[in-house]
């Protein structure tokens, strides 16, 4: 079977006063229907940039990048979960949901019933015509994951969604988002810098190298799904968590040693 | 239980009864100063330091009396403040003139300002041929004898209605294409470049140094024309630097989502720029339609038969200061009421902003 998402040898350099930076280096990367890869490395090792890429938000320097299309369904290409949430302060929480659906010229019958429907899922309902500055990070996150499953795409792309989140926040979306992706099981490519959120959601997790990203190892997370948050503290989860660890850890010294 | 109730009771009640003294205490200061420096000529002699000395101590009793007031009352005892602090000053005002301390020839009493305001509000000027409102009680009489043109001629004579006229429409033809220019300024990066620093120094040049510009350019030099032009010049500064300020400072993040999400260039501006720019183009409007009142006052002293600014003048040259004043009282009720208005049209507009 052909596989959802194909980026081979992808390279971006990025133009400056001293020369060209080289951000990413030779990335290649397949992701099969239906999988949830994630993506860990260091600050700065250019993962974000490659899902940018991904998203055709930015362009590459060298490479390519191909998203497969369903032929039958007119379904958008990505939508994209942003780390500053990225939703409309001057939007509703239903019109925010809304969002992608109404740029396609979905009519507003239409596209209210399906936000509407993706915010009882997320369990923010009766927030609909609440403003984003009503709302904590925690539910304005959830506004925003809500708009990218509305809009229905072909491979969701997440960058850091729960970075900007505190830690037990963090926790309570990990298993959210468990749950919801077991709806239809999209394809997903899901940027974050912790191992454990990377192992509890991932069928496969890549690490990165720092400066050029590079992908440097690759692991297959055997743990049986449906995960829950209860998966972190069985022995296995820990065990594929060390060997991770140590795969990240020099990179993570490389991009402090050259800090300090 | 009780004993701890009634314990709070008692400090509550102490800190009551040290406040309540503290209030007496600096009432009693302030009323044997006051009369010490009555009696030694000093207000006359050192009246600055004595008004100084009387404010600080007011400042005192009223933060004292704020600590009295039930929580509940708060908002109620800050407008009071709010409002009390000038009705002391007129009516101090009031008294000094009264005292003959101050000269009422220069300072009129707020009493006989109000009359002065009354007298220009009920009558025809028939030196001029204006009254300060347009007597609208005349309405219906005109109506029956001249019809539409008796009631164009009952504006045509209104101090108030010429002045408004013209800040509104100035501020109408100078603010759209403000807002225009500074969202292409906002969004393009050469437009920017080519504009901003000649927008920056022009808008520096006091608009009514253009006036003389204006009367050129207009075939009735006399006219509205030219008034309106340099309000309009005004307004369209602060709102093109306020409208472009506005657009720069929308969060990228939001863009890449709208181009993310399918936004084209239409749904981008009207989903994205426009309403991210709104609050910053509302405050650019806000100071423009001030400006446009400031401007066109100091046009009317220039150059004008009829306005605000032209009463405000007139009166000054006829000696006739009561009426002087009523003019600066009609600009203040003027400059309230229309940011007043912009205010109420921002809530409906911007609904997303927190307040």
């Amino acid at each position: 079977m052909r596989p959802k998402i194909v980026a081979r040898n992808v390279v971006k350099t990025y133009k400056s006063k001293d020369g060209d930076i080289l951000a990413i280096d030779d990335f290649s990367l397949e992701v099969a229907e239906g999988e949830f890869v994630c993506i860990v490395g260091p600050s700065g090792c250019g993962k974000s940039t490659f899902l940018r890429i991904l998203a055709g938000l930015t362009p590459l320097t060298a490479g390519t990048v191909d998203i497969a299309r369903d032929a039958k369904a007119q379904k958008p290409l990505n939508s994209m979960v942003f780390q500053e949430y990225a939703i409309y302060p001057w939007k509703t929480v239903r019109d925010n949901v809304a969002f992608g659906l109404e740029m396609r010229g979905v009519s507003k019958h239409t596209r209210y019933v399906i936000a509407e429907d993706w915010l009882k899922r997320v369990g923010l309902l009766k927030f609909a015509n609440y403003y984003p500055h009503q709302l904590s990070g925690g539910m304005k996150q959830r506004v925003s994951i809500a708009r990218a499953l509305a809009n229905d795409p072909e491979v969701l792309l997440m960058d850091e969604p729960l970075g900007a989140l505190d830690a037990q926040m963090r926790t309570v979306l990990q298993g959210e988002l468990l749950n919801l992706w077991e709806i239809d099981r999209k394809t997903v490519v899901y940027i974050t810098h912790s191992i454990d959120e990377a192992i509890l959601l991932g069928d496969r997790v890549i690490v990165m190298t720092a400066h050029p990203g590079k992908i440097k190892m690759e692991f297959t997370i055997e743990i049986p799904r449906p995960r829950m948050i209860e998966t972190m503290s069985t022995p296995e989860f820990a065990l594929q968590k060390g060997i991770i660890w140590e795969a990240l850890k020099d990179e993570v010294a490389r991009v402090y040693g050259e800090q300090l | 239980m009780s004993s701890y109730s009634s314990l709070a009771e008692a400090v509550r009640r102490l800190v009551l009864k040290q406040t309540v003294r503290e209030i007496l205490f600096t009432v009693i200061i302030a009323v044997v100063l006051n009369g010490v420096a009555l009696g030694l000529h000093v207000w006359r002699d050192y009246w600055e330091p004595v008004l100084l000395i009387n404010f600080v101590l007011l400042v005192v009793v009223a933060e004292s009396v704020g600590e009295l007031v039930p929580i509940r009352f708060k908002p109620l005892y800050d407008r009071a403040l709010a409002f009390g602090f000038p009705a002391i000053i007129l009516l101090c005002w009031e008294g000094l003139v009264n005292a003959g301390v101050l000269n009422a020839r220069w300072f009129p009493a707020p009493s006989s300002i109000l009359e002065a305001l009354w007298d220009l509000t009920v009558n025809y000027d028939r030196f001029n041929k204006s009254s300060l409102l347009g007597r609208p009680w005349l309405i219906p009489q005109e109506w029956n004898s001249n019809g539409m043109d008796g009631i164009k001629a009952l504006f045509r004579e209104s101090h108030v209605y010429a002045t408004l006229s013209r800040v509104m429409l100035g501020f109408t033809f100078g603010s759209l294409p403000g807002i225009l220019i500074g969202m292409a300024m906002g969004m393009n990066a050469t437009v920017r470049n080519m504009l901003d620093m000649t927008l920056s120094a022009l808008y520096v040049l006091p608009k009514i140094a253009i006036f003389p510009i204006m009367m050129l350019l207009f075939p009735d030099p006399f006219g509205e024309g030219p008034k309106i032009a340099v309000v309009a010049i005004s307004a369209f500064f602060l709102v093109t630097i306020s409208t472009m300020a506005g657009v720069q400072q929308i969060d990228p993040v939001l863009i890449q989502a709208g181009r993310n999400y399918g936004a084209n260039r239409w749904q981008m501006f009207r989903h994205v720029i426009l309403p991210g720019a709104l609050p910053m183009i509302f405050s650019g409007l806000r100071l423009a339609l001030g400006t446009g009142l400031i401007v066109i006052v100091a046009i009317e002293f220039v150059r004008a038969k009829i306005g605000v600014g032209r009463v405000i003048l007139y009166y000054w040259e006829i000696l006739s200061t009561a009426k002087m004043y009523a003019g600066l009282f009609v600009t203040m009720i003027l400059g309230v009421t229309l940011t007043y208005g912009l205010q109420l049209i921002e809530r409906l507009v911007i609904p997303w902003q927190r307040k």
